[in-house]
C-alpha cells in the first residue's frame, strides 16, 4: 500500500472539484438559447462529479502507471485522479481535435490509452472490459490491475453480476468501485435494490466486500489499499462500496425536483470543507495553504481551458475516418 | 378564426404520447407502465409526463438500471394479459437487453403457433443532433424493422404521437414505439414548432401501417420518418419559391410498411429522395430502393437517390455530428440534383 498523504489526497480533490466547477461555468456560459443542451462551447449531456471525489482520490492514489480504469457517464474525476492528460480531456470535452478522441468521444467517451483509462455512456458496460484487461495483465505476467468503476444504479445490471463471477472465477486482478451517491438519476437506492450493501453482493459471489461510509476519503484509500495489493498479489478481485453524494444533478440542467429534502443537507455533506477542517483540526493545513491549493488548481484548470478553446475544430469530413483500423 | 371553430389546443409530443396512455390506462385497467425514471421525473423525454400523478406507483413504476429483468418482465405480464408500456429510455440502451426483444418479444407469437400473444408496448427515444455522441444518438429503426415479429411505429408530430400510441397499446403484437427526442418539443432541446400541434383532447387511433403524405407535391418524393419529416417539410415550402413542389411521405411505421403509398407518389413524381437518419447499408433507404425495384424501375426518371449515416457512429463534436446527420441542407442539396 502506497503511504498516506493526506495533503495530496487534499490537493487532488480540491483540484477535481475546480475542474468540474469551471466545467460547469462553461457548459452553460455559453448555451445560446440558455435551454439548449445542444448548443453552446461544450454542447450534449453534461454529468459532473462534484462531492464524489473521495472515490476517484482515494482509490487512484494507489494505483501506478499502468494501472486501468474503465469509468462510466461520470468519468471526470477518475479520470483526472489516474493521471488523464487534463489539456487533451478538455479539448475533447469542447470537441477539439486536439481532444483525446479528436472531437468524437466527447465527455462520457473518453479514452487515454497512455494511462489505460476509458468510459461508458453505457451503464455497468465497463464492467466486463475491466475483467478483461486484468486478464491480460494476468497472462502477460505484470502486477497491474484493472479497476471497474460504475454507480449503485449500475449494480443491478447483468454485466455487473456476470464480471463479479468471472473475476472470482478467474481470480483476476480487478477492483469493483461502486460508487453509491443514492440516486439513479430519479430512482433512489431505495426503490431500486432490495440489498442494502453490494458488499453482501461480493461475498455471495465469492470475494472480499467492504462499504466504505461517510464519503472519507482515507477509508476508501484504507480499503483501496487493501484489495489493490491483494489484486496485485493474485489474491484475486474485490469489491468496495463508497457511500458518496451527487452534489449537482444527474445532468446539467436536471431541476432534480424529484429529490426534495434531500437537497436542504448537501452543503453539510460536502467533503471538501469537511476534509480540510479534518485536516486544520490535526495541523496538517493552514489557511495559506487552502488558498495556494485553490489557486494552483484554478491556474491548473484555466490553462486547460485556454488550451481547449485555443484549438482548431475537426473538420466535417473527419466524420468519416476512424471506423475501421 | 371565426368563433364557430373549435379552440385549438397546442401540445407537445411528448405531452401527446403520455395523454395517449393515460386515456388507455383509464380505459383499460390491464394497462401500466414501467421502465427507467417514467415516474416522478414522467420520463427523461417526457413520454410519461403527469402519469404518476395520476395513476400513482403501483401503475407507473420506476424500475432498477435492469433492462432485461424488466422488459422480460414486460414479456411476462403481456403474455398473461397484461398490457405493459415498457420505456427503454435510449434505444442505444438495446445492447443489454436484446435477447428479450428480438428472441422473446419478437418471436413468442411464432414459436407459439399463434397460441401466445405479447401485447405489449416497447417505447424508446432516437436519434441525434445534440452532440450526445456515439452512445446515446442512433435511430436504429432499421435494426429492429428488420427482425421479424416486432411491429415498428415511428411518429413525426404530436397528431400521430397521440394516435400511434393508443394504436400500439391496443394491438395485440409488440410494437416498437421509437420516438426521436428532437422531436418531443422538449424545453431543453432546440425544436422545430414542428413539434408542438393541435391534438384533439378525445382519444383517437392511427392505423400502424399507414403512410401519410405530410405535404402534396408533384416534382419529386421525399420518403422519409420521424425528424426527418419535418426537416423535409421546411425545405419543401423553401422550394416552392424555386419552383420545386415536393411532396414528403410520413412513413410512420417501418413494420408494416406502407408500399402503396411510396409507389403511388413515385408513380406520379417519378423521383424520389430517402432520407434516414439512421445508417445508410443494409436498412430503409436500400429497402424503399428494393419496394420500387421489385415493382416497376422505369417509373423513375432520375436514379434512385437516398440520404442516410454514412455508416459512421454518431461523432461528438458539433461539426462531425452535423456532417453526418441529413440536415436541411444536405436535403435541399439532394431534391436540387434530382431536378438538374
Amino acid at each position: 500500500m502506497n503511504p498516506l498523504n493526506r495533503l495530496d489526497l487534499y490537493k487532488q480533490m480540491v483540484r477535481i472539484r475546480q475542474y468540474e466547477s469551471r466545467i460547469l461555468q462553461e457548459y452553460h456560459a455559453d448555451k445560446k438559447p440558455a435551454w439548449d443542451i445542444g448548443a453552446g462551447l461544450i454542447p450534449g449531456e453534461m454529468h459532473l462529479s462534484a462531492g464524489q471525489e473521495p472515490s476517484a482520490v482515494g482509490v487512484c492514489a494507489n494505483l501506478k502507471q499502468g494501472d486501468a480504469i474503465t469509468a462510466p457517464h461520470r468519468p471526470h474525476h477518475f479520470a483526472l485522479a489516474h493521471g488523464v492528460d487534463m489539456n487533451a480531456m478538455t479539448a475533447e470535452i469542447y470537441g477539439r481535435d486536439t481532444g483525446l478522441c479528436h472531437g468524437k468521444g466527447g465527455h462520457m467517451h473518453l479514452f487515454d490509452p497512455e494511462h489505460h483509462f476509458s468510459c461508458s455512456g453505457i451503464i455497468a458496460q465497463g464492467y466486463p472490459v475491466a475483467c478483461g484487461q486484468a486478464l491480460a495483465f494476468k497472462r502477460t505476467g505484470t502486477d497491474h490491475v484493472a479497476v471497474a468503476v460504475a454507480g449503485e444504479g449500475a449494480a443491478n445490471q447483468g454485466a455487473f453480476h456476470e464480471s463479479l463471477n468471472l473475476a472470482a472465477l478467474w481470480k483476476l486482478p480487478v477492483i469493483f468501485v461502486i460508487e453509491d451517491n443514492d440516486w439513479a438519476i430519479s430512482v433512489p437506492r431505495s426503490h431500486s435494490t432490495a440489498n442494502a450493501s453490494n458488499a453482501d453482493r461480493a461475498s455471495g459471489y465469492g470475494m472480499p466486500g467492504v462499504r466504505v461510509e461517510n464519503n472519507d476519503v482515507e477509508a476508501v484509500f484504507e480499503a483501496a489499499g487493501v484489495a489493490i495489493d491483494r489484486a496485485r498479489a493474485g489474491g484475486g478481485p474485490s469489491l468496495i462500496e463508497i457511500h458518496t453524494v451527487r452534489l449537482w444533478g444527474h445532468f446539467e440542467g436536471d431541476a432534480q425536483a424529484y429529490r426534495g429534502a434531500d437537497l436542504d443537507t448537501l452543503d453539510a455533506r460536502d467533503p471538501i470543507p469537511l476534509y480540510a477542517a479534518t485536516l486544520a483540526e490535526i495541523g496538517d493545513l493552514s489557511m495559506d495553504q487552502v488558498a495556494s491549493i485553490a489557486a494552483d488548481a484554478a491556474a491548473e484548470v484555466d490553462a486547460a481551458i485556454t488550451f481547449a478553446t485555443s484549438s482548431p475544430f475537426p473538420t466535417a469530413d473527419d466524420a468519416l475516418l476512424h471506423v475501421f483500423a | 378564426m371565426t368563433s364557430t371553430e373549435t379552440p385549438t389546443r397546442r401540445i407537445t409530443t411528448a405531452k401527446a404520447m403520455a395523454e395517449g396512455i393515460a386515456l388507455e390506462m383509464r380505459r383499460d385497467p390491464a394497462v401500466f407502465v414501467m421502465g427507467e425514471d417514467v415516474g416522478a421525473y414522467g420520463g427523461i423525454f417526457g413520454s410519461t409526463t403527469d402519469l404518476f400523478a395520476e395513476f400513482g406507483a403501483d401503475r407507473v413504476i420506476d424500475t432498477p438500471i435492469s433492462e432485461t429483468g424488466f422488459i422480460g418482465a414486460g414479456i411476462g405480464a403481456a403474455v398473461e394479459g397484461l398490457r405493459p408500456v415498457v420505456e427503454l429510455m435510449f434505444i442505444d440502451f438495446y445492447g443489454v437487453c436484446m435477447d428479450q426483444i428480438t428472441n422473446h418479444m419478437a418471436k413468442i407469437h411464432y414459436e407459439s403457433g399463434g397460441n401466445v400473444t405479447v401485447p405489449m408496448v416497447l417505447m424508446a427515444a432516437t436519434g441525434g443532433g445534440y452532440s450526445d455522441a456515439a452512445q446515446h444518438s442512433q435511430c436504429l429503426w432499421g435494426t429492429f424493422a428488420h427482425l421479424p415479429g416486432i411491429k415498428v411505429v415511428v411518429p413525426s408530430n404530436p397528431y400521430d404521437a397521440k394516435g400511434l400510441m393508443i394504436s400500439a397499446i391496443q394491438d395485440d403484437n409488440p410494437v416498437l414505439y421509437l420516438f426521436h427526442k428532437g422531436a418531443q418539443g422538449l424545453v431543453w432541446m432546440e425544436k422545430n414548432p414542428r413539434s408542438i400541434a393541435h391534438v384533439p383532447e378525445e382519444s383517437f387511433t392511427v392505423p400502424i401501417g399507414q403512410a401519410a403524405i405530410a405535404r402534396q407535391g408533384t416534382d419529386v418524393t421525399i420518403v422519409t420518418l420521424s425528424l426527418s419529416v419535418q426537416h423535409s417539410l421546411d425545405v419543401a415550402e423553401q422550394l416552392v419559391g424555386e419552383g420545386i413542389s415536393v411532396e414528403v411521405i410520413d412513413l410512420r411505421s417501418l413494420v408494416p410498411l406502407d408500399t402503396e403509398t411510396v409507389l403511388t407518389s413515385v408513380a406520379k413524381t417519378g423521383r424520389v429522395l430517402v432520407v434516414d437518419e439512421d445508417y445508410r447499408s443494409f436498412g430503409l433507404t436500400g429497402e424503399i430502393a428494393a419496394v420500387i425495384a421489385e415493382h416497376d424501375p422505369t417509373m423513375l426518371k432520375k436514379p434512385f437517390r437516398r440520404l442516410a449515416v454514412p455508416d459512421v457512429p454518431i461523432p461528438y463534436a458539433r461539426v462531425l455530428e452535423q456532417a453526418v446527420l441529413p440536415t436541411r441542407d444536405k436535403i435541399t442539396d439532394h431534391v436540387k440534383e434530382l431536378m438538374s
